[in-house]
């Protein structure tokens, strides 16, 4: 289980936990998880073409997140124009499946990238994997306030001069950045699950944000430790113990803020 | 309050028109240091887009917003929108959401320094919500919020608060209390409000000048100098009498509606 | 041409693609005038649920999806979603939840059959592998979703124009939301079978969508949407069988890839034929 072969899928799933956790709160408090549900959709389109044309999976995921991700905030903003996002995304899927058909290793390729993979990482790839990771987490370190103002409290932010649609896209391009380097582990389709639960869980229990973050990013290691060394002992795809893993914490949340609101508060 | 002083704001001759349609004509005003302004008017008078303009939010298609006798920074006036949707489970308690007020724009994790819990906790003492302080905001009645708000706004010293329809979600006495809260905070700090709403009653005690629009159109002074059937029949272009009730003051606009009545 | 309508698997890819493109398209119109794309979408997602549990059964795939996709539609009735929203945390939730099981059964598939196809069959569609047996069932259910809407065609209508003024006109909101679930479930697992569970999206929303930019008469928009649909699906599988000698003969492009192609052009081709006008609630209530 801690074999040389798998030390790579751990450190990876460890960074992509962190990430994951960090730039997940972000994520539920700005209300955007049709965004962290888009963007992967463009990652498997991206890693699908790349495989086709014989580049690195982890560049064509990145250009077409960030275009993925620039598109959806866009679109957004000009009204919400659900149908376009829609098409949009299924059209990227759909462009998937047929670059990989195009290959030579259609269905086990699909069925990893969708759902993940616990050899998914190979030494090589280890190294931008890591420089993603710590330019996600600078990147939120840095603009953590603005970010925070903007996201609570948008007119009061324009009002002091932070565009919103500007940190829109800044913090568009962080989830796409955050999906390309968790795909090859996680899965497209499910790395919603990790971007989502945690943190949804982790605001929950606390009320501060300096102590909810640091909890989301410990709820995301202990899904995702969890769900590598379930899959390894079961043999069944890691995807699924993530999503099982994201969907109790959460409703563990659930729990624990229903009892804990009944009290009630200052009059 | 005198007027040797130079005036926190000056609004000259503005003028805004979207899609064709006027929204604002040729309003003018000026704001003196620590003034309590009441900017009155029924829905749609334009009351936001004024209170935009002056905030730089949007552009005037013609005249000048002056701030503090030079041109518009961002961030010297301290603001408090309209609607503020506070999710239940939104992780922040209202000593974050003061402290954001402080240095919201600034980049970097916020460290921890005395100074800034300091003035957090002074800022919540001085709009009455320490009982609360470490409360989620979510969690919080909307006078509450309301109280927090206020202090996100005034924390980090602006000369001007413009505060939109602060009053519209609140019963009255929550309403008074806010209206209260403000009136000391102006007299104490020599902070200048500018506070819209539709109904000019419980501004009444408080209110040193007043800025009535109607249809894009304003005229502003005293309470006794605007408040006036003959001014306000001008303004609105019909029949508007003013009545006077046990010191409240109803405004009955002639046919279609009827404007600041509470009754 | 004549080896394209020759063909034993073709014609019967016609024949199901046509009565799952109109149907689809036929719902459709009401999803988008209702603003429901995105429990589309979900019913979708969950019906994969079904569409991947099934080879585990041994029962249809088709079964399973629909299955799923009712049971599904009950939940989100019965906890109450009357609108989903995308922003929703604990919706997105269940939702992932709903994909891991579908990872874990295809997986599952797999190890059993030894072949990886089950994941692209649920997924991505399997129009060319419709096993001939399941005619009759994609028949039948095409008639009730068909007839549900031709039935309650006015509730429809004027419940997505505004829940108050169908309770005021005495029509029954909640039954009205339920059978319009249904009858959303029904097509979307329809088009689950053919162009895939994740896919299904595009036959319900882009004709629907097309027809409704360059008409604002119900009527009209749901004859228009089922003729980019049907079309869609036509020129979609024969694209996909000419396909197979374009990229030097070793493959053929996925059916599903050719018919989402084809309506989402579609789409944005009726974008560019006329200005882009929007459905007005004014305008609609003149054809109630």
């Amino acid at each position: 289980m801690f074999s040389s072969f798998l030390i790579n899928t751990w450190i990876t799933a460890s960074i992509v936990a962190v990430v994951a956790g960090l730039v997940g709160f972000f994520v539920v408090l700005r209300g955007s998880s049709f965004l962290a549900h888009a963007v992967p959709h463009g990652a498997f389109a991206g890693a699908a073409g790349a495989t086709l044309l014989g580049l690195d999976p982890i560049l064509g995921m990145g250009v077409f997140a960030v275009g993925g991700a620039v598109g959806v905030v866009t679109l957004g903003r000009r009204g919400r124009n659900d149908v376009v996002i829609a098409l949009a995304l299924v059209l990227m899927l759909a462009s998937g499946a047929l670059f990989l058909s195009l290959g030579n290793q259609y269905s086990a390729e699909v069925f990893s990238l969708l759902f993940g993979q616990l050899l998914g990482v190979s030494s090589s790839s280890l190294v931008p994997i890591v420089v993603l990771g710590i330019v996600c987490v600078l990147a939120v370190l840095v603009a953590y306030r603005p970010l925070l103002l903007a996201s609570v409290l948008p007119d009061q932010a324009a009002a002091r001069g932070i565009s919103t649609f500007g940190m829109s896209v800044f913090f568009a391009v962080i989830v796409a950045l955050a999906t390309t380097l968790s795909v090859p582990v996680v899965g497209a389709l499910l790395m919603f699950s990790l971007l989502v639960g945690p943190p949804a869980a982790a605001r929950l229990f606390s009320p501060d944000p300096l102590r909810a973050i640091p909890l989301s990013i410990g709820f995301a290691l202990v899904v995702v430790w969890f769900s590598i060394a379930a899959a390894y002992l079961s043999s069944l795809p890691v995807g699924f113990f993530v999503t099982l893993g994201s969907a109790l914490l959460y409703a563990a949340g659930r729990g624990w803020f229903a009892i804990s609101t009944r009290r009630p508060v200052a009059a | 309050m005198s007027g040797s002083a130079a005036p926190v704001l000056e609004v000259n001759g503005v003028g805004v028109s979207l899609a064709g349609r006027r929204i604002l004509h040729d309003v003018r005003f000026r704001i003196e240091p620590g003034e309590f302004v009441g900017l009155i008017g029924s829905n749609g008078a334009g009351k936001t887009t004024l209170l935009r303009l002056i905030l730089g939010l949007q552009a005037p298609t013609e005249g000048t917003v002056v701030f503090d006798g030079a041109n518009l920074r961002h961030g010297v006036i301290g603001y408090l929108p309209q609607k503020v949707a506070l999710d239940a489970d939104l992780p922040l308690r209202a000593r974050d959401v003061v402290a954001l007020g402080l240095d919201g724009q600034r980049l970097g994790i916020p460290l921890p320094s005395k100074r800034r819990r300091a003035l957090v906790d002074e800022l919540l003492a001085a709009v009455g919500a320490s009982e609360f302080a470490d409360t989620r905001v979510g969690q919080l009645s909307g006078g509450q919020q309301q109280r927090v708000l206020i202090a996100h706004a005034l924390i980090s010293r602006p000369r001007l608060l413009l505060l939109d329809e602060p009053l519209a979600n609140l019963d009255i006495r929550s309403a008074q209390e806010i209206v209260e809260l403000l009136a000391r905070v102006s007299r104490e700090r020599g902070i200048a409000v500018l506070l819209s709403a539709h109904d000019l009653n419980p501004l009444l005690p408080v209110m040193d000048r007043i800025v009535y629009l109607a249809d894009g159109h304003a005229v502003a002074g005293t309470t006794d100098e605007v408040v006036q059937s003959a001014v306000l029949t001008k303004l609105y272009g019909r029949q508007v009498d003013v009545l006077r009730v046990k010191g409240r003051v109803l405004v009955v606009a002639g046919d279609e509606h009827d404007h600041g009545h509470d009754e | 041409m004549i080896a394209f309508f020759s063909s034993g698997p073709v014609q019967l890819a016609l024949l199901v693609g046509t009565l799952v493109a109109a149907v689809s398209a036929l719902v459709g119109v009401f999803t988008v005038l209702r603003r429901q794309s995105f429990a589309g979408h979900a019913l979708a997602d969950l019906g994969a649920v079904g569409g991947s549990a099934a080879f585990l059964l041994g029962i249809p795939q088709l079964v399973g999806f629909v299955g799923a996709g009712i049971l599904a539609a009950g939940v989100m009735e019965l906890v109450g979603i009357k609108r989903v929203q995308g922003r929703d945390v604990a919706t997105g939730i269940v939702f992932g939840l709903g994909l891991g099981l579908t990872a874990l059964f295809l997986y599952l598939d797999t190890q059993r059959a030894g072949t990886s196809n089950a994941a692209i069959s649920v997924l991505f569609g399997s129009l060319f592998a419709i096993d001939a047996s399941v005619l009759p069932l994609v028949i039948l259910l095409s008639a009730v979703a068909c007839l549900i809407v031709v039935v309650f065609f006015r509730w429809f209508l004027i419940d997505s124009l505004s829940q108050d003024l169908a309770s005021v006109r005495g029509v029954p909101v909640r039954l009205t939301g339920i059978l319009f679930l249904v009858a959303l479930a029904l097509a979307v697992e329809l088009s689950a079978l053919t162009i895939g569970a994740v896919l299904s999206t595009a036959l319900l929303i882009a004709p629907a969508a097309a027809a409704l930019r360059l008409t604002r008469r119900v009527g009209l928009a749901i004859l228009i949407a089922i003729g980019v649909g049907v079309g869609s699906t036509w020129l979609g599988i024969l694209m996909s069988f000419e396909s197979y000698g374009w990229s030097g003969g070793a493959h053929s492009w996925p059916v599903s890839f050719c018919i989402v192609l084809v309506a989402v052009a579609a789409y944005l081709l009726s974008g560019i034929a006329v200005p882009v006008r929007t459905l007005t609630r004014r305008r609609l209530a003149r054809v109630l």
